[in-house]
């Protein structure tokens, strides 16, 4: 009888040795002679335990890790292959309190399934939403969309029916589906997570949105940083295509929805919608200025729907099961769920998807059980390099979008970087500005110049020599660069510098 | 079409800039500039493996800045720059995605996560003895 085990091929088990350890299973399977079938399959988001193998049993799928490639012998000796016991076992997948904790609409299929196979997807609800939407007006589908209150998971939180509503309304002879794969936060992967382990579901929700605004083409800017993600979803598109989901008669309908996938090459800023644009187009990654906004004069000058890869991916659920049913979880007017991004100094980092709202002790402790040098966590970082750092004081603020905002923090995309108690504080301020200088695209001076000055402020501030005259001078930097710079890049690099400063002000003399 | 030069070669080189124009018909200034602007293209060729070492902040909370250090001091060579006997290029990138197992890098095209000053030699030896490379 054949047997499947689950070795993950996401770029973070790859990281730590994932594809030595499949290679040991089929080496390990064949020398016992075993018929074991290996599935390559998605993360569970676990991250701290891979490699996570999994093998699948009568009582359900046992999950062991993290395993290294010298594992598997030991473990094929202790009986792997019918979930046998071993130092290494972790017990039922599903039984495992860090998945029990979890809502995962978005992230249902990722680690179940082969991310690849088109059959698997559809034995577990892929394309149901596309079916239904294909029998809907389009005004039906961007309404279930506003029903949901989805709202923009790439940082800005802008609710995407209304969004979706503008593009359906635009006339024009062509209209495009963008979707916005530049993850650059640090401390963010939950697009990466979707992209290598579920792509469908992305492919889908585009496919939904072309047909509810009336777009023929969708275009993923994707940052070359992913590039095990880049061969995941072109394998996607191909075989989508070639199943006549994708293509010039979506499954059957007569209508018209194919994919295509573009490189970026190390720009921060181009994951910026309007220099994403421009990136797209093959121009340098400049911030075009607004308006026109990108839903009326978008990707070459036509109406464009920009989206991030979580918004694109929370859409399948939503045309399946409805709207109401997402806007069910979450609270006010932060609603669905969220996969959060646990990173830096934890000891369990990984990917948790649950409902807006959840405040971030329960996700520093709860999930992530501490730092992971067993130091107190001195300060966190919610939202990427443009996100405020909060100190412990502020932890039971619940993650959403209007707490954070009260909190002097934003969610952005749901990225949170813990550091323990060894943290310079304003080192950490500096870097912002360094990062802001080094990412500028230069188009608006308090971007570009208020950044490298802000560098040397910071400097002489830690210097000491003139305190209050540079503390002073750094915020009206500060204020300038939040009031005056054309995009959220010079727009928010004060946030983290001035938190930075508001709630650690001791890091920042040096005696 | 750079991509695929660079992918191809490992820079884009000078020459490479009038062809791109004339067959796009766009000015070398314009070809110029986009390939200035992005972090990713080299107009130079690199060493024979590129070490990418990510400087963001989840990666600074788990100790990148001890990698950087040692590969300067042990291995003589700093962010940006290619070793003396051409082996390696270290290059700062900011976030692999990789955050949950920081610091991360990425080596000739692999992401390595949890990376400690031993795990960075130890794959940099090995991939210098893949290529045959003297040590």
């Amino acid at each position: 009888m054949s047997v499947t085990i689950y070795v993950p091929r996401d770029s973070a088990a790859l990281s730590v040795g994932a594809n030595d350890v499949a290679d040991a299973v089929i080496r390990e399977a064949g020398s016992r002679n075993l018929d074991v079938q290996l599935v390559r399959n998605g993360s569970r988001g676990m991250l701290w335990l891979e490699t996570m193998v999994e093998v699948a049993t009568d009582a359900g799928r046992i999950a062991y890790g993290p395993v290294t490639d010298t594992d598997v012998a030991s473990l094929f000796d202790a009986d792997l292959t019918t979930g046998g016991e071993h130092a290494l076992r972790l017990g039922k997948t599903d039984d495992l309190p860090w998945l029990q904790k979890q809502t995962r609409l978005t992230f249902a299929r990722v680690g179940v399934t082969d991310p690849i196979s088109l059959d698997d997807y559809s034995e577990h609800d892929g394309l149901v939403g596309l079916k239904k939407a294909l029998a809907m007006e389009p005004t039906a589908i961007v309404e279930a969309v506003v029903a949901s209150g989805l709202r923009g998971r790439g940082g800005a939180g802008f609710p995407a029916g209304i969004k979706w509503r503008t593009v359906l309304g635009a006339e024009a002879d062509q209209k495009y589906i963008a979707c916005n794969a530049d993850e650059g936060d640090s401390g963010t992967f939950s697009d990466r997570m979707i992209m290598e382990g579920d792509p469908y579901c992305l492919l889908e929700g585009m496919a939904i949105a072309g047909l509810a605004v009336g777009a023929t083409e969708g275009y993923i800017y994707l940052r070359s940083e992913y590039p095990d993600a880049h061969i995941v979803l072109t394998t996607a598109i191909q075989r989508a295509r070639a199943a006549g989901w994708l293509g010039s008669d979506v499954l059957g309908s007569g209508k018209a929805f194919d994919v295509h996938v573009r490189l970026g090459a190390g720009s921060y800023v181009c994951g910026e919608e309007t220099a994403m644009l421009e990136s797209l187009e093959g121009k340098r990654g400049i911030v075009r200025a607004k308006p026109p906004l990108p839903a009326l004069e978008g990707l070459w000058g036509k109406p464009t729907v920009v989206n991030n890869v979580m918004t694109l991916a929370a859409i399948p659920f939503i045309l399946d099961q409805g709207g109401e049913a997402y806007a069910a979880y979450g609270t006010g007017r932060s609603l669905g769920t969220l996969p959060y991004q646990l990173a830096g100094n934890i000891k369990q980092g990984g990917l948790v998807e649950v409902p807006l709202g959840v405040t971030i002790r329960e996700l520093l402790y709860d999930f992530g059980g501490g730092s992971a040098t067993g130091r107190p966590i001195r300060a966190i970082q919610v939202g990427g390099p443009l996100g405020a750092y909060l100190p412990e004081s502020k932890f039971d603020t619940p993650a959403d979008y209007e707490s954070l905002a009260a909190a002097g923090g934003l969610l952005g995309h749901g990225g949170i970087v813990v550091f323990d108690d060894t943290v310079d504080m304003s080192k950490m301020a500096r870097y912002a500005m360094e990062f802001c200088a080094i990412e500028s695209c230069g188009k608006c001076t308090p971007c570009r110049i208020g950044s490298t000055r802000g560098v040397e402020v910071v400097d002489r501030l830690v210097e000491g020599k003139n305190r209050k005259k540079d503390e002073a001078l750094l915020r009206d930097l500060c204020d300038t660069m939040t009031s005056a710079s054309l995009c959220a890049m010079g727009g928010l690099t004060p946030l983290p510098v001035l938190s930075a400063l508001d709630h650690f002000p001791e890091d920042f003399v040096k005696s | 079409m750079m991509h695929a030069i660079q992918a191809e070669l490992g820079f884009v080189p000078h020459e490479a800039i009038q062809r791109i124009a004339d067959t796009l018909n766009l000015s070398r200034a314009d070809v110029h500039g986009v390939l200035t602007y992005y972090h990713d293209f080299r107009t130079e060729a690199p060493g024979r493996h590129v070490l990418k070492v990510c400087r963001a902040e989840s990666c600074q909370a788990m100790g990148s800045e001890t990698l950087e250090d040692h590969l300067h001091e042990q291995h003589g060579v700093a962010m940006g720059e290619t070793s003396a006997d051409g082996d390696v290029t270290v290059e700062p990138i900011y976030c692999l995605g990789n955050c949950a197992l920081s610091p991360a890098v990425m080596l000739d095209g692999k992401v390595h996560g949890r990376v400690s000053t031993e795990r960075l030699d130890a794959l940099l030896q090995r991939a210098k003895n893949s290529t045959g490379d003297k040590s």
